[in-house]
């Protein structure tokens, strides 16, 4: 932890305020940075949220519960699927709906493509924020082309509504199963370039290196989670340490580091993109083509959900992403919370970590632990 | 830091020189995949208007409005979905939950316009460019947000049902009950197709949350027979049930059975109410059966003293010696007629109008009259040799069984026709131990009774014999013994646009033996009770009285109602014609205009 420069006296002379944010290529939403520097160090960092006024929870009391699936993935835009997923396990968990083999597995197979296309994306932001615009338009081209499969599965490149209480709404379209396979080489070939280019690049590890370093005491004490805490050197993941859907059908081994910095954060999801990969084929070998995707529902209209709560919660690419869910009996949730990464990763780390760091380095920071301001004001 | 650090960088040059990904719009068009969902799709002609995509839609982004042009069929309500592309957010839940699966998405997603009008557009209806598109997103085969499979009503084996008179259709128990209500989108299409329009969606929605109270209460608005009618309608209303389109319909008439069935006849009057003071106008009402009842009904509900002949020694009317007990049982029918009564309704029973009370008497002593005496006359074969003691009418055949005397049918019983009489006897005959052949001149489809009625007369093994004509009846080898000649039809269409009419092949006759003829061909009304001063006034064509506005006839303070002025000729029909004359008979006596400009 980095020591506190205090106190900030504006009045003498030695500092400046900066506001970086709400809108702001390195922070992937709208939040602020509100930074006083002294030359280009970071002294003091505040981390400012509310510029979204979404209030979907809220809104989501007034929607019945089938409407409701059509709102979460508005939640995290970059990440719907994991919204979905959530939502629909909780609602299922509390009406003691019972979901189809096929539908859990194309389900994972769902929210596996979605850490791909979203990896991909962050993939881009982090290699712009060091300044790789190139690497950027190579990643964001392969995450369209993982969207050009979201579209033919789902029907939508980006809030997809595929991921329904009660199962998921369609199989697999005529010859999906190779096509896929065909945009995860294509997808492997780049992120060979991508490694060549990034990995052994000397700017990029320069400026990452030693950049943000979390300490394994900070972890439980800011609640740190996904790729921030593995690259830390701590086996979390919750595909592991409680398989849901069909996680323990599939092989895979968590990935973890032992530096912590911005550089090592990196390499932890670039190794998890190509586990994805391997899971994503898994998925194509090992899930039953034919079979109910669907559980029996009751009529949606008028569906009444036993009251109840639960928290369920899934592994998106920033860690644990759980949703509470009160229902009274009624056709409307009681309440429901969201509680994403971001929240911990984005308000309260990075107010620690910014300080001390050299201001161009902010938003590689800020993007290098991947938080999403959408999830944080839901 | 390595040289390689320095150099590998540069490797983002290989990719230089290779073909741009980015389309070139717009040059070239990228069509959306298969399942897009793009824009929306409608055919205008399956989709029937239920609003159920409206009720769905989160974002209130679809409202039903009527379509110009747009001759809506019976179980259509003539509305169709307008989109408001300002608030759709392309979800597509009203395609999932589309009924009549007339909807879908096309994949089209690019839309310029100068109108911010346009954006407001009826899907099928208006001009879209993509109202042709064949591709977009439709809901997949498995995939159901509605349950298109009835909850399977409990039934006798027709081994069981054939040897016992006890009632065939058990009841769903409540949980049945609520299972099947739940299957309901309240779309309301059955409402306006119900004779009685009772609210369906209000009392199935009443079943499901388990207020059955609300739920009799319901029933009680439109119909005083939902014990009866909840066995025995004709329920029209399921053949418009938009469920019905993709699946089973929901079974309307088991759940009002289930509500009624559930609420003790001890709690009816806490429930719905006690006597309603006098308010010192009287009323006759010629005839118990449903309309009688029902208009009774509805008058004791507003005050009026309410007396009831009828000539029989109970009540219900065809209810009661038309449809057998395994149909309708007793208790069920009174529990009905009872509560009625208790309202104090007064039956004068053993009470021929006409022989017993002179027609004109009563209408000098009431201050309106209400006729619902039904349809009673059987209608003669008009063949050779009907006067046969061993030719029975259905009707007579059905009374008989209904008052506990069981007539001598014999072994072999032949049954004349194909409505619900000819079924019934059938099957009364079936039960009675005979061998039964239902003879019918035309085909399956032609055939009046419910099909459900036809289906269980032939499980429980009566054969049946279309397009066969009788010809002939005469004397067997012994007296116990009769014969008829009868034969083949064939179905010649009717040049103009009419149904076929069956045509005899008089060369193709066959003679057989029974040991009785039940002949069921239809019933006509008997007039005689009204004396000649009135015929001019009160009008009968076709053999029904003519009625207007109200059940009103010629005379006005006559009103009509049931089999004898309706051409539909079922309980429900004469229920809501009872109801209506009520509401008629008290427009005239509290001085409103009867008849409507």
């Amino acid at each position: 932890m980095h020591q506190q420069h205090s106190p900030i006296d504006l009045s003498s002379g030695k500092y400046v305020k900066l506001w970086q944010g709400p809108q702001h290529p390195g922070i992937t939403g709208n939040m602020s940075l509100e930074l006083a520097v002294c030359g280009d160090e970071v002294a003091e960092c505040k981390t400012h949220v509310g510029y979204l006024h979404r209030g979907f929870e809220k809104l989501m009391e007034r929607r019945t519960f089938i409407q409701n699936f059509t709102v979460v993935c508005r939640i995290a835009v970059p990440e719907p699927t994991f919204n979905e997923y959530l939502y629909a396990a909780a609602v299922e968990e509390l009406a003691g709906i019972d979901v189809p083999e096929r539908a859990l597995w194309l389900r994972t197979f769902n929210l596996e493509l979605m850490r791909l296309a979203s990896y991909l994306m962050w993939l881009g932001g982090i290699s712009a924020s060091f300044g790789h615009g190139t690497l950027y338009q190579w990643t964001v081209t392969h995450r369209d082309y993982v969207l050009d499969l979201f579209e033919e599965l789902t029907g939508a490149r980006i809030y997809h509504m595929y991921i329904v209480p009660g199962g998921v709404r369609a199989g697999f379209p005529e010859g999906f199963a190779d096509r896929a396979r065909a945009v995860f080489d294509k997808v492997e070939r780049i992120l060979r370039d991508v490694e060549t280019v990034l990995f052994s690049n000397a700017v990029f590890k320069t400026r990452s290196k030693g950049l943000g370093i979390i300490t394994q005491d900070m972890v439980d004490r800011y609640g740190i989670v996904g790729p921030n805490a593995r690259a830390c050197g701590l086996k979390r993941d919750l595909r592991k340490d409680e398989p849901y859907l069909t996680y323990d059908q599939v092989d895979f081994e968590v990935v973890t580091g032992t530096a912590s910095d911005a550089y090592e954060r990196t390499w932890v999801r670039y190794q998890e993109m190509h586990q994805g990969l391997s899971i994503l084929r898994q998925c194509l070998e090992r899930m039953p083509m034919d079979g109910p995707f669907q559980a029996r529902m009751p009529n949606v209209l008028h569906w009444e959900v036993p009251a109840g709560e639960t928290y369920v919660k899934a592994e998106c690419t920033r860690g644990e992403y759980g949703y509470y869910l009160v229902t009274d009996g009624s056709q409307y949730l009681r309440r429901i919370h969201v509680r994403g990464p971001s929240y911990t990763h984005a308000v309260a780390l990075m107010e620690d970590l910014a300080v001390g760091t050299n201001l161009a380095d902010v938003a590689g920071l800020m993007v290098s632990l991947h938080t999403y301001p959408p999830e944080i004001e839901r | 830091m390595s040289l390689k650090d320095l150099i590998a960088p540069f490797y983002v040059w290989q990719r230089a020189f290779e073909k741009p990904y980015t389309q070139r719009r717009p040059i070239e068009e990228r069509p959306g995949a298969e399942r897009y969902r793009g824009f929306h799709v409608n055919d205008i002609e399956l989709c029937v208007g239920c609003g159920t995509c409206e009720a769905i839609c989160q974002n209130h982004a679809i409202d039903m409005v009527t379509v110009e042009g747009l001759s809506p069929k019976p179980g259509d309500s003539g509305l169709r979905p307008r989109f408001d592309y300002g608030r759709c957010c392309w979800c597509a839940l009203c395609v999932d939950i589309c009924t009549a699966r007339s909807l879908r998405l096309s994949n089209n997603y690019a839309w310029l316009t100068e109108n911010p009008d346009d954006f407001r557009f009826i899907a099928g209806a208006d001009p879209m460019s993509w109202n042709d598109s064949q591709l977009g997103y439709r809901r997949d085969d498995h995939y159901q947000l509605l349950t298109p499979e009835r909850v399977e009503m409990p039934m006798l084996s027709p081994e069981e049902s054939r040897a016992s008179f006890e009632e065939v259709a058990k009841g769903y128990s409540p949980e049945q009950a609520v299972l099947e209500a739940d299957r309901c989108v309240e779309c309301g299409i059955c409402v306006a197709t119900c004779p009685a329009h009772m609210s369906v969606p209000d009392y199935i929605k009443a079943l499901r949350q388990g207020d059955l109270e609300r739920g009799l209460k319901l029933l009680y608005e439109t119909n005083p027979f939902s014990s009866t009618c909840g066995r025995i309608c004709t329920h029209r209303c399921e053949t418009v049930c938009v469920i019905g389109l993709q699946g089973t319909p929901i079974a309307i008439r088991w759940l009002k059975r289930a509500i009624v069935d559930q609420v003790p006849d001890s709690d009816y009057k806490r429930i719905l109410g006690d006597e309603t003071p006098d308010n010192g106008k009287r009323v006759a009402v010629i005839g118990a059966g449903p309309g009688g009842m029902s208009a009774a009904y509805y008058l004791r509900r507003k005050g009026y003293a309410v007396i009831v002949f009828e000539a029989k020694h109970r009540a219900g009317g065809m209810l009661r010696y038309g449809v057998p007990v395994y149909r309708l049982p007793d208790n069920d029918l009174d529990k009905d007629l009872e509560y009625i009564r208790s309202l104090g309704v007064e039956v004068r029973f053993n009470t021929r109008i006409g022989s017993d009370v002179p027609f004109a008497e009563l209408v000098e002593n009431h201050d309106a009259v209400f006729i619902a005496t039904g349809l009673w006359q059987p209608t003669k074969l008009r063949i050779e040799g009907e006067e046969h003691p061993r030719v029975l009418s259905g009707l007579k055949v059905l009374e008989d069984v209904a008052e506990g005397r069981h007539p001598d049918l014999g072994k072999r019983v032949a049954v004349i026709g194909g409505g619900n009489v000819a079924m019934d006897a059938a099957r009364v005959s079936r039960r009675l131990g005979a061998e039964v052949t239902i003879l019918y001149r035309r085909r399956v489809e032609d055939m009046p009774a419910d099909p459900e009625e036809i289906h269980e007369s032939q499980a429980e093994g009566c054969r049946l014999v279309t397009q066969s004509i009788p010809v002939k009846i005469s004397e067997g080898a012994t007296p116990d013994k009769v014969m008829i000649t009868w034969g083949e039809a064939e179905m010649v269409a009717d040049p103009k646009g009419g149904r076929p009419r069956p045509v005899l092949q008089e060369e193709r006759t066959h003679t057989e033996t029974y040991d009785c003829i039940i002949a069921a061909i239809g019933q006509a009304g008997d007039f005689s009770f009204i004396p000649p001063e009135y015929r001019d006034r009160i009008e009968i064509s076709h053999g029904k009285i003519v009625s207007g506005d109200y059940q009103q006839t010629g005379v006005a303070k006559i009103f009509v109602g049931g089999d004898v002025a309706n051409w539909t000729a079922d309980a429900i029909s004469a229920i809501e014609d009872g109801h209506h004359a009520a509401r008629g008979i008290d427009r005239m006596l509290s001085g409103q205009a009867v008849a409507q400009a």
